[in-house]
């Protein structure tokens, strides 16, 4: 699954630098939560894919199975997730002051109007 | 012996303290660190003259073989002597002049810090300490000679000699990293002990080059001496201690210590010949130029450094020992004299001899040690100038090479200097008292003890050389030979060519003297080639340096932030893909195990992708990126992570209401880029994305290091008491990374709150 | 603003306790199953979501009753405070502590009282991000 992951990542990556090199600023927003989904994903593809083996250790003392998925990456995604959700709010009030201040959605167009 | 090299630096730190207390007694308290520093070197003057040396370590950057190493031999101790000793005569000095400046403790911290980065640069044993000390007095330098910082000019000549030391400094470090990778050792000592490999190491001319650059630029040497005149700007106690009787030479003091590990070679001898003698006759000769007291006094100590580095260059026992008495010896007088320079424009108000006549009556005792001491400086019996002089000549008339060379260009320095230091002396007190634009009156004590003891001291060793002679002197010379010196200094040498020589230069130099508005003149005439010198060279350097800034600024600052993503991704695709391609090459394991409806998603969510890049409203971009994130949250419930799911599903449906409130308010999508421009994002983009597959899938290939999650699982139920290992990671195994995280959460929703409400506020207020 | 329509009113009104008492099921159950701080805390922050969509950010902060930014503050005073326990005990900065509640055989440790922070941290942020913001938007129209 790993390959197929890789290029699904690809492509996930592609769309959001294309998106962040828009002038309109609400695309930057879009490409801002794709590229933060491509690196988790990329994260939790990388440590291995595993099916049916949660990083749980069963309650009635049961031992567990040969293998079972990586929770360290998972750990990480966790809190990777939620931080990119704390940035993305930051991230979105600032532009829309940004462009209540100057009042255009274009990029260039407020490097111009620098205020 | 650190405690005392370091102690300076506490009580720079305590000065603002002190001064509270102590009121205008500060000085006289302060002045008590150089004098104690002098005495322990006294102290244990016996001891260093018997062994040779004491060494002192201490641990500093072990994992790299560092340490903070000192060393104490002849040539320290002659330094360490001058610096403590002089030091607490100018901070006396300095409590006069500078009587009731509102900035006074900020120049005691400076001159204590100063001190004490001095004392460390002559006591330094280790090749990194010595650095470090180094560059301390560069910037103790740099501010001191800024202390009137309101002053414009000050700032520009701080700066100046800032620049050019540090370039020096630049130019040292790689010489002492060199010497390190010669030598393979740190400490000095041991280096110098091996001199024989280093002379014959592959990187011996770098190394001297650069080691040169470093105390060239120190020194003021040629063509790098324009900086010391400039530095004049500083207050007189600041000239008189670190540009002419300790921070100068510092270069000489790197040079006499490598002399016995690289000296005597045919580059040494001909860079230090060379370069000394035309140092010294350009100085002398551009001393007469200026009518500004410390201009001259400044342009006689270029000409005094010239004349050390060029018997530095000339070697041998005769030439070591002239070195280490005209040391001794300039640092006394020059010293007199520019405490002398001090108290004339503290009484007077100008700096300018031209202004000063007469002053022989009102000011006797200053008279009287200006005569002294310029005595000294002109090389006339009996005076140690004099002994050092002829000592001087002797060791010229001896040089191996360049002998013709030589003598003909210490003859010519020496007749001028003679000039300047009878314009120095004689001038201002003889001749009509002239109105000054204030009325002058003898200095204060604090002023006159400073000039009155140095130029005894130069009366006193001209009698009786051989009290310095035998014991320090003679331990000096031999530290920069690297040899046992026999030295018998006298001061009659009797009839012989020096004395021939001296009484020349002596004779010339006074015609010269008589006659110097008309000698003025005649120099004033070749201005224009003059001011065409090395300095005009560093300031058009400057103003290239501000242009290329200038430039490059515009060109890669455009502000575009579009700009700046696009350089920054083509750099690292190119790089990096570049390295994965050379080093690994597309060898990649593409085993596929796959179910149908795993790759139902995988496609899902690479189309959503896509979709949300080309849709033309907000709602669709919106939605289709919220379909993409739903189809990761099924990724992670495929592959074993059901608290990954959920947090997904949970952030992807808080997204959207982030979404919904904030981003339609603002415009609709426009259409902003032409074609051309979408083609070259794309470009860019499809680069990054096929980076990114290809590096993940040379990663997959290859298991780096074993995972520390072993560890995890293993202690999960026995250590954190969960069965959820991935929220036992979070709680306990790494919990201080979610603190971490935790604090970032709250700083970007601090950062919401913050920018929302000023908002309100300021709407509030029309 | 009452922007909610009946169905959505009527849901809110059944959904939103669900949702509070089950984000503190996730919350305590979150070291044996999943669950956790983190997820507990997104569910709760939907609640609310939820709940202002239909009845405003005032109806919301009445609520409440705290203001999320206190949330937030105390959430970090208990992440904090869960790491001192261990100095008193003379362990490394954060090392678990377990203590049993005798007679309930019930457990209470300092992983739990982080937990706890890390789940009103959670709560606090996001909450504030969507009330402040609707709240401004109410004031602009």
């Amino acid at each position: 699954m790993e390959p197929i992951m890789a290029v699904v990542i690809g492509v996930i990556y592609a769309a959001a630098i294309y998106m962040m090199l828009r002038r309109s600023i609400v695309k930057l927003v879009i490409g801002l939560i794709l590229i933060s989904n491509a690196a988790n994903l990329l994260i939790f593809a990388t440590a291995g894919m595993t099916r049916d083996a949660p990083p749980l250790i069963p309650m009635n003392g049961d031992p567990l199975g040969d293998v079972i998925a990586d929770p360290l990456p998972q750990a990480l995604v966790l809190t990777a997730i939620v931080i990119a959700f704390g940035v993305l709010s930051f991230a979105v009030v600032l532009i829309r002051r940004a462009c209540q201040i100057v009042g255009v959605d274009d990029l260039d167009q407020m490097k111009e109007n620098d205020t | 012996m650190q405690i005392a090299v370091l102690a300076g630096f506490a009580l720079a730190i305590l000065v603002p303290f002190l001064s509270r207390w102590c009121g205008s007694r500060t000085g006289l308290v302060l002045a008590l660190y150089p004098a104690a520093i002098a005495c322990w070197l006294v102290s244990l003057a016996p001891q260093v003259l018997q062994s040779g040396g004491l060494y002192f370590e201490q641990a500093w950057a072990p994992s790299l073989g560092l340490s903070l190493s000192f060393w104490l031999d002849g040539l320290s101790l002659l330094f360490g002597l001058l610096i403590s000793g002089i030091g607490t005569l100018i901070i006396l000095y300095a409590s006069g002049y500078l009587y009731n400046h509102p900035q006074l403790a900020r120049f005691y911290v400076l001159i204590l810090s100063f001190m004490s980065s001095m004392l460390g640069v002559v006591m330094a044993d280790g090749l990194m300490t010595l650095f470090v000390f180094w560059e301390l007095t560069s910037i103790t330098s740099y501010l001191l000679i800024g202390f009137n910082h309101e002053d414009a000019a000050a700032r520009k000549s701080a700066l100046q000699g800032l620049l050019v030391t540090f370039t020096g400094g630049l130019a040292l470090m790689s010489g002492l990293i060199l010497l390190n990778v010669a030598g393979s050792s740190w400490s000095l000592q041991t280096l110098l002990s091996d001199g024989e490999s280093l002379r014959e190491h592959a990187l011996y001319l770098p190394m001297l080059l650069c080691l040169l650059g470093g105390a060239f630029t120190k020194s003021a040497q040629f063509p790098f001496h324009f900086w010391l005149p400039n530095a004049m700007a500083a207050p007189t106690p600041v000239s008189a201690y670190l540009h002419s009787a300790t921070m100068v030479k510092a270069g000489i003091y790197l040079m006499a210590r490598l002399q016995p590990g690289l000296g005597g070679t045919e580059a040494w001898m001909t860079i230090l010949c060379v370069i000394g003698a035309i140092t010294m006759v350009v100085g002398a000769f551009l001393a007469l130029r200026f009518t500004g007291i410390k201009k001259v006094l400044a342009y006689s100590t270029v000409m005094a450094l010239g004349t050390l580095t060029m018997l530095l260059g000339i070697g041998g026992e005769a030439a070591m020992i002239a070195f280490v008495t005209f040391l001794t010896a300039h640092s006394l007088y020059k010293g007199a004299l520019f405490m002398v320079a001090g108290a004339l424009d503290h009484e007077t108000g100008t700096k300018d001899i031209d202004e000063m006549g007469g002053l022989r009556r009102l000011m006797p005792i200053t008279a009287t040690c200006a005569f002294v001491a310029a005595l000294s400086l002109g090389g006339v019996i009996p005076l140690f100038g004099f002994v050092a002089k002829e000592l001087m000549f002797e060791a010229v008339l001896e040089a191996p090479r360049y002998t013709g060379f030589l003598i003909g260009m210490s003859l010519l320095a020496s007749v001028l200097v003679v000039a300047a230091a009878g314009i120095v002396a004689l001038r201002p007190f003889f001749g009509a008292l002239k109105a000054t634009p204030k009325t002058p009156h003898e200095a204060p004590l604090s002023m006159l003890a400073g000039p009155c003891v140095l130029a005894g001291l130069s009366l006193v060793l001209g009698f009786m050389p051989w009290l310095a002679g035998d014991g320090l002197l003679n331990a000096a010379a031999g530290a920069v030979m690297g040899a046992e010196v026999v030295t018998d200094l006298y001061l009659w040498h009797g009839l012989n060519t020096a004395l021939m020589m001296s009484m020349i230069s002596l004779g010339v130099g006074l015609l010269v003297c008589w006659r110097w508005p008309g000698v003025r003149g005649v120099i004033h005439r070749f201005s224009p080639v003059l001011d065409r010198g090395p300095e005009a060279g560093y300031w058009k350097l400057m103003d290239l340096l501000v242009r290329v800034a200038g430039w490059q600024t515009r060109l890669l600052q455009s502000g575009y932030m579009r700009n700046y993503l696009i350089l920054t991704l083509l750099s690292f695709t190119g790089l990096t893909g570049y390295t994965l391609l050379v080093r690994h090459g597309p060898v990649f394991d593409l085993a596929l195990d796959v179910r149908l409806q795993e790759v139902v998603v995988a496609l899902v969510i690479a189309a959503s992708a896509i979709v949300a890049c080309m849709m033309r409203s907000r709602l669709a971009a919106v939605a289709a990126a919220g379909v993409m994130g739903f189809g990761i949250a099924l990724i992670f419930l495929l592959f074993s992570a059901p608290d990954l799911a959920i947090t997904q599903l949970l952030i992807e449906t808080l997204t959207v209401i982030l979404l919904i409130l904030v981003l339609f308010r603002m415009p609709q999508f426009a259409s902003l880029s032409t074609p051309m421009e979408r083609v070259r994002d794309m470009f860019v983009a499809v680069m990054t994305g096929g980076l990114m597959t290809l590096l993940m899938l040379t990663v997959l290939g290859q298991d780096l290091f074993t995972s520390i999650s072993e560890y995890m699982i293993d202690n999960s139920v026995p250590l954190g008491h969960g069965h959820n290992i991935v929220n036992v990671i979070l709680v306990d195994f790494r919990a201080l990374d979610t603190l971490g995280e935790i604090f970032v959460l709250s700083l970007a929703a601090i950062g919401v709150l913050a920018m929302l409400r000023l908002q309100a506020k300021e709407r509030k207020m029309p | 603003m009452k922007t909610g329509t009946l169905i959505l009113s009527v849901a809110a009104r059944t959904l939103v306790p669900l949702q509070i008492l089950f984000s503190l099921f996730l919350l305590l159950r979150g070291h044996d199953e999943p669950g956790g701080g983190f997820i507990a805390g997104l569910v709760v922050a939907g609640a609310f979501a939820l709940h202002q969509f239909v009845n405003g950010p005032a109806a919301t902060r009445r609520l409440l009753r705290v203001d999320p930014r206190d949330c937030v503050g105390f959430g970090l005073l208990l992440g904090v405070g869960s790491a001192l326990p261990a100095w008193w005990q003379g362990e490394a900065f954060l090392t678990a502590q377990w203590w049993e509640v005798p007679g309930l055989g019930l457990k209470l440790s300092t992983p739990l009282i982080f937990d706890i922070g890390v789940y009103l941290v959670v709560l606090g942020a996001v909450l504030t991000a969507v009330i402040t913001l609707s709240e401004v938007d109410k004031d602009e129209a």
